[in-house]
């Protein structure tokens, strides 16, 4: 495990230092932005829909039982974008494209595509890496805005249309605007960019160190989403902890 | 290109006490070669002998245990080596990118390297896929190619390098006789243009005694013999002469 976190970490920094060099590679990474964003946008519409209606209606009637349904707005508003549309986008990401980065350059290693690089003197961080890291740095964050707007109208409908809740639109929404700031959303989304990294980084490496034909693959595919859903969840906590600090 | 040695000659490689093991199992037990500039050197020998992890050596592909190799006299694990010397490798399996077309394929170094104007790109790609037979398919996928085509393609993308240095693993495996004769006159051909060294892994007797200026026999990770393909031939080493005399009859039916 340590010496996986050692290995990711040194692959990271070789990834930073090919990025101005990354332009040669704009094709591609085109590429991966429209697989990771424009493949993953329904999904993660249909996700964000449903858990932000889920959250109305769970904490809706207690609030209106204890009086405080008024406030229905702001709860939904902060604990999604600063705790759900990033975590949720990330591990929906980590299993749809962490696993497909991990498949795809796994049978690359397997089947000495990437031996071929090499010997041709092309990097493969630099040809493989650095256009899958952009694109998720990019994508995940826009899908986590597309989340938690999607998410705010999900709880929006479920509060307006749930007799137990019967809260209207306009209320739900004047009540979010009062609570939720403009640093809330930013927060998520320092949040996703970290976690895309995360999941970029582990699945590359998993990618790489790929060995052994298609049951390897299949291994280093499970291993990758394991360990990114387990580091995002661990590193959720801690960001957390630190992006408090600037809350005060 | 310009910061490669660019001059139009192979290079020597030289091959010292070379070791290596996998899992607990020693592949190479020390070997020692030295392939002179614009050689074509033959490596032959059972499978599973340690020739295409020796190749792999040759090129940077794997860590030495023990011992180095040199590509004119600098050690090819040391920095730099790939951008001063121009090197290639023609796979077994080909090592074709299924993402790309063959076209793409064979230009990739080309385009990488910024070595040439994408139109010129176009036409050299064209010339080497024609030079191995192959005309029109730069358009289509490796996996619409069969495993003879791969391989000619492999050695199109390995010929646009240019390459002072060209090691092939098994090149005339799933080929059939014309296109195997093609591929050794293309190594010739290489060889007399630009006088590259080549170094070839092959099962292929024709191949070997029709090509080589110095074949190695390599057996369970040594070295039995290195000489010219007349030597080989007369050499009584038992190992030597059950490689290159083994063959097969078909028993005639007793009257």
């Amino acid at each position: 495990m340590f010496q996986n976190i050692g290995e990711m970490m040194l692959l990271l920094w070789l990834t930073i230092k090919a990025i101005p060099s990354a332009w040669r590679q704009k094709r591609k990474i085109l590429e991966q932005l429209f697989e990771i964003g424009n493949a993953s946008l329904l999904m993660a519409c249909i996700l964000s829909l449903f858990i932000g209606g889920v959250i109305a209606l769970q904490s809706g009637p207690v609030l209106r039982t204890r009086g405080l349904v008024s406030a229905l707005g702001g709860l939904v508003g902060l604990s999604i974008c600063k705790e759900l549309a990033p975590v949720m986008m990330a591990i929906l990401i980590s299993g749809r494209i962490g696993s497909s980065m991990t498949a795809e350059i796994g049978s690359m290693a397997v089947y000495q595509e990437i031996d071929a690089l090499k010997t041709m003197n092309i990097n493969p961080v630099r040809y493989l890496v650095v256009p899958r890291m952009i694109a998720i740095c990019i994508s995940l964050p826009v899908l986590v805005m597309f989340s938690i707007l999607v998410a705010w109208l999900g709880g929006a409908l479920v509060a307006a249309f749930n007799r137990e809740i019967g809260v209207s639109m306009e209320s739900f929404f004047n009540n979010l605007r009062n609570v939720v700031e403009v640093r809330d959303v930013v927060n998520g989304l320092i949040k996703s960019f970290v976690f895309a990294v995360v999941i970029g980084i582990v699945a590359c490496h998993q990618g790489l160190q790929t060995i052994g034909g298609p049951r390897g693959i299949g291994r280093s595919v499970t291993k990758a989403v394991v360990n990114s859903l387990v580091l995002i969840l661990i590193l959720d906590y801690f960001l957390t902890r630190f992006l408090l600090y600037f809350d005060k | 290109m310009s910061t490669k040695e660019s001059t139009d000659r192979g290079v020597a490689v030289e091959v010292r006490g070379l070791r290596k093991s996998f899992n607990g199992q020693m592949v190479l037990k020390g070997i020692d070669l030295k392939i002179a500039a614009g050689e074509i050197f033959v490596i032959m020998g059972p499978s599973g002998a340690g020739k295409s992890v020796l190749l792999k050596h040759m090129i940077g592909l794997e860590t030495p245990d023990q011992g180095e190799v040199l590509i004119e006299g600098i050690p090819v694990q040391g920095a730099h080596v790939m951008d001063r010397f121009r090197l290639a490798m023609i796979f077994q399996s080909g090592a074709l990118l299924n993402s790309l077309t063959v076209g793409e394929n064979v230009g990739l170094y080309l385009r990488e390297h910024r070595s040439k104007p994408p139109r010129e790109i176009d036409l050299i790609v064209r010339e080497k896929l024609d030079l191995v037979g192959l005309k029109g398919v730069e358009d289509r996928y490796p996996n619409e190619l069969s495993g003879g085509m791969k391989k000619r393609v492999a050695i199109a993308r390995g010929l646009v390098i240019e390459p002072q240095l060209l090691l092939y693993d098994e090149p005339t495996s799933e080929l059939d006789p014309i296109s195997a004769v093609t591929i050794a006159e293309e190594i010739l051909n290489l060889n007399r243009r630009i006088h590259a060294t080549s170094v070839v892994v092959t099962h292929d007797r024709d191949l070997a005694f029709g090509v080589a200026d110095r074949i190695a026999i390599i057996d369970e990770g040594k070295i039995v013999l290195v000489g010219s393909p007349d030597e080989v031939k007369a050499n009584p080493n038992s190992v030597v002469q059950r490689f290159i005399t083994a063959d097969f009859r078909k028993e005639k039916p007793t009257l």
